[in-house]
């Protein structure tokens, strides 16, 4: 899980101040904090351009009109006119790659004493001042400021303390900190506190997975994990008409679609399973269907993985969850796949997956009650320590017809575009 | 081909119905309660819609009130009619099985400190007039039953329960959810002492979002949705006239044809009653554990002695979702009796459980419903369907 970062102590919220020029409404640019991407050396420009085109795409949902720019090893959301603060925090909250996000009050280097009164209005209208403990932290990139940055925090300090008489400093623990950014260009950022983002990486650096997407809790959250380490998304998912319905299709389109806001548009593979299943249903053992019929979703997920340049497999999988996620199980499964297949969820119990589809908002479409394909010819005592030598056995009763119908369930693919 | 066989979920608008309703939004579009000439027009409309409906069941036009469709029509009968009559008591008896419309606002009402008493039904659907009697109170306000069940089409004994109910105390408020039943039976709430009768536009080829509440001169009522006063300050909101006016026309048209669509109902049933049977009678009997059923069950009355528009009919080792949709695939649109999933145990329907279905037949059990216009080929378009598909379904049966 994702930790804040550890000098975040200003966690209260901003008041509010539907006003002109004050409140939120001061705030006319982000400051982008990445973590984990500053330390990539030389591709480190590639991350970035990665995380500025995805912060665009984010925001392209949003009322506004943004300008999204690198400048000095930061990076910067302008937005120009009007903007819906909560919302435009939203979007950036769900791109990953961003550890923090900072509204920012710009002002003119106009002397030490403007910036003092620029710092008292900042506070003025972002805080209700009691008596809490504060520090000033001056990071001074324009080098040619005339005074130190230690020196600034010592003035700036006065005067708060000053204008405030009930606050006091606490260079350790400060219940606020007062972030002042003296910028190469001249001019000045003041910002106080720091929104925390998804972290993770920005998706498109590390290549792209097929994710086997059901209508369940567990493999929206796993392409969800997937996403967060920069892995772009495709899906598949298995149809079983008459046996599922409409709906639970259109549910699933619905999960991906939840999805789209942290992996960016996904490529969804609708394969019809039917005549698969039956044929499964018909020749082989009734406990060894759910492995069997696992095995060729794998297969016909990878044939569509390699064919659109997906890089692995990924499921929403964790051991012992069903029968079909025991460690037997899984290798069995596992065995028909050339590809690595990804499991974020392995070790993860029902609870903490929840927790994350809740967080994400992919609960509430995920239980909708439809009917998906393997729930559908469930054997009463499925086998839960699979020989795989005898799961290869019955699926060789299946060589007459077999290679035909996976051609033509690839063949009927349908792909729907989301976004 | 297409075969819409689920004219007890909604019907298809008239042509005619369209019209009027066009007309009411696209000319005609004043609204009533205005003073000038556009306000007068528009009023014509629901008065003619009023005229038309209570011809219909034989009741003055001041008694017809319209509203949002059946649900509101229910939830206003019986909290409206609880409201009214709470100084006098306490105690409401409905049926185990009525639609959620009617069990959902005698909940609320029970979270308000009312009772209700459930009455049961035998395995053809119907309550006992022994047990509606002897559940009747001193302190008994409002006894609620439907005329017509959306699931099995099993016709309740209305007019004996209104005058047993009339015989113990004149006082009790009856209401009857005539949804399903309006435009199919006859039904005249004078002569069946009905103080209080909802019905919905929807089911008889008019419009959605329109429908009616008849209540009787003699009952009163508190209003549920109070403002500016229209139709006597008892439904108020601006009027909707094109839902009314459609709802008029669909009225007018479906007693026009009453008798004639009666007996082609009672044809359709036939068909399909003997059609399934034929088919339950080629196929092999279940055997699930120790039980053998039959392939095909059919649970509505034959003739009059059930809705002549609906057949629910439960098909043993078949998941009612996975035959509804494998008909849907052949352009045949049908409802199943209960929403049940496999792995989840959702509330499945009441009437079945009530009629004491066991679990294979509940979650097997499918409803065919017609419209005056279903044909004859359709009904043996969705048989014919049924002959093919059966087999092949059970084959992968689950039990």
């Amino acid at each position: 899980m994702y930790m804040y970062p550890a000098k975040q102590r200003n966690t209260e919220k901003y008041r509010e101040i539907q006003e002109e020029g004050k409140g939120l409404h001061m705030f006319k640019t982000f400051l982008i904090k990445y973590g984990e991407i500053a330390i990539k050396g030389k591709n480190r420009h590639l991350f970035e351009d990665a995380l500025v085109r995805q912060i665009r795409h984010a925001l392209k949902k949003c009322d506004g009109t943004f300008t999204v720019y690198k400048e000095q090893g930061r990076i910067f959301v302008d937005c120009e006119g009007e903007y819906d603060y909560e919302e435009t925090v939203g979007h950036l909250q769900h791109v990953f790659g961003i550890v923090g996000i900072c509204p920012v009050m710009q002002a003119e280097d106009k002397g030490i004493e403007a910036l003092g009164d620029d710092v008292l209005t900042f506070l003025k209208n972002v805080y209700d001042l009691e008596h809490q403990t504060f520090k000033v932290h001056t990071r001074r990139a324009n080098k040619r400021y005339p005074i130190e940055s230690m020196e600034v925090n010592a003035i700036l300090g006065e005067r708060i303390l000053k204008e405030f008489p009930g606050l006091k400093v606490d260079v350790h623990h400060p219940e606020i900190m007062v972030y002042v950014e003296l910028r190469e260009s001249g001019k000045i950022f003041i910002y106080s506190k720091i929104i925390p983002g998804p972290g993770g990486m920005p998706v498109g650096t590390n290549g792209k997975a097929m994710l086997l997407l059901s209508g369940g809790i567990d493999s929206p959250v796993a392409g969800y994990m997937i996403c967060k380490r920069g892995v772009k998304l495709d899906a598949t998912y298995f149809h079983a008409p008459p046996y599922t319905s409409e709906r639970a299709k259109q549910k699933v389109v619905d999960l991906a679609r939840k999805l789209t806001p942290y992996a960016g548009p996904i490529n969804l593979h609708v394969v019809n399973f039917t005549d698969i299943q039956l044929y499964i249903y018909e020749k082989c053992p009734h406990d060894e269907l759910t492995i069997i019929m696992r095995r060729y979703m794998m297969r016909i997920a990878e044939h569509f993985a390699k064919e659109t340049g997906s890089l692995a497999l990924v499921t929403g999988e964790s051991i012992g969850q069903v029968a079909s996620q025991t460690m037997q199980s899984l290798a069995a499964t596992n065995a028909v796949c050339e590809m690595p297949v990804f499991r974020p969820l392995i070790g993860f119990d029902k609870q903490e997956i929840i927790d994350i589809s809740e967080k994400i908002d992919t609960y509430e479409t995920s239980i909708l009650p439809y009917e998906d394909c393997c729930t559908i010819f469930v054997a009463k005592h499925p086998v839960t320590k699979p020989n795989i030598h005898i799961i290869e056995a019955s699926e060789r009763k299946l060589d007459e017809k077999i290679d035909e119908l996976v051609k033509t369930a690839i063949e009927t693919t349908e792909t729907i575009w989301v976004e | 081909m297409e075969a819409y066989l689920d004219n007890s979920a909604t019907t298809r608008c008239l042509e005619s119905v369209k019209e009027i309703v066009v007309k009411t939004m696209m000319e005609d579009y004043g609204n009533p309660s205005s003073k000038h000439m556009k306000g007068v027009e528009a009023e014509r409309y629901l008065k003619d819609a009023r005229e038309i409906i209570a011809k219909s069941l034989k009741v003055n036009e001041k008694e017809i009130y319209f509203t949002s469709g059946g649900t509101e029509s229910n939830n206003w009968a019986l909290i409206g009619g609880a409201y009214a009559k709470r100084r006098a008591g306490k105690h409401l008896i409905t049926t185990a099985v009525e639609h959620a419309a009617v069990l959902m606002p005698m909940q609320f009402l029970q979270e308000q400190g009312y009772e209700i008493t459930f009455l049961p039904v035998d395995e053809k659907g119907h309550i006992s007039l022994e047990d509606l009697e002897r559940a009747i109170r001193e302190d008994t306000i409002l006894v609620s039953m439907m005329m017509v069940n959306n699931e099995i089409g099993a016709i309740e004994p209305v007019a004996e329960a209104g005058a047993l109910i009339k015989k113990k105390n004149p006082d009790i408020l009856f209401h009857v959810d005539a949804i399903q039943a309006y435009g199919k039976l006859p039904i005249y709430p004078k002569k069946m002492n009905i103080d209080l009768l909802s019905v919905s536009g929807h089911k008889i080829h008019g419009p959605k979002g329109s429908g009616f509440l008849y209540v009787s001169d003699r009952a009163h009522i508190k209003p549920l949705i109070y403002g500016g006063g229209q139709q006597k300050g008892m439904r108020s909101g601006t009027d909707n006239v094109p839902g009314a006016a459609g709802l008029g026309e669909a009225a007018k048209q479906t007693f026009a044809h009453f008798e004639e669509s009666h007996a082609h109902f009672l044809e359709l049933k036939q068909r399909m009653i003997d059609g399934l049977e034929q088919i339950g009678s080629e196929l092999e009997v279940l055997r699930a554990g120790k039980k053998e059923y039959p392939a095909v069950i059919v649970n509505s009355q034959r003739g009059e002695a059930g809705a002549p528009h609906i057949v629910s009919a439960s098909f043993p080792g078949v998941r009612s979702e996975v035959l509804l949709h494998a008909l849907e695939e052949k352009g045949i649109y049908v409802s199943s009796g209960s929403a049940c999933s496999s792995n989840k145990k959702l509330p499945v329907s009441t009437v079945l459980k009530e009629i004491h279905l066991e679990q294979p037949l509940l979650e097997s059990t499918l409803r065919f419903s017609f419209s005056r216009f279903t044909t004859e080929e359709e009904v043996e378009y969705a048989l014919s369907a049924l002959r093919e598909l059966l087999p092949v379904l059970r084959k992968y049966a689950r039990h």
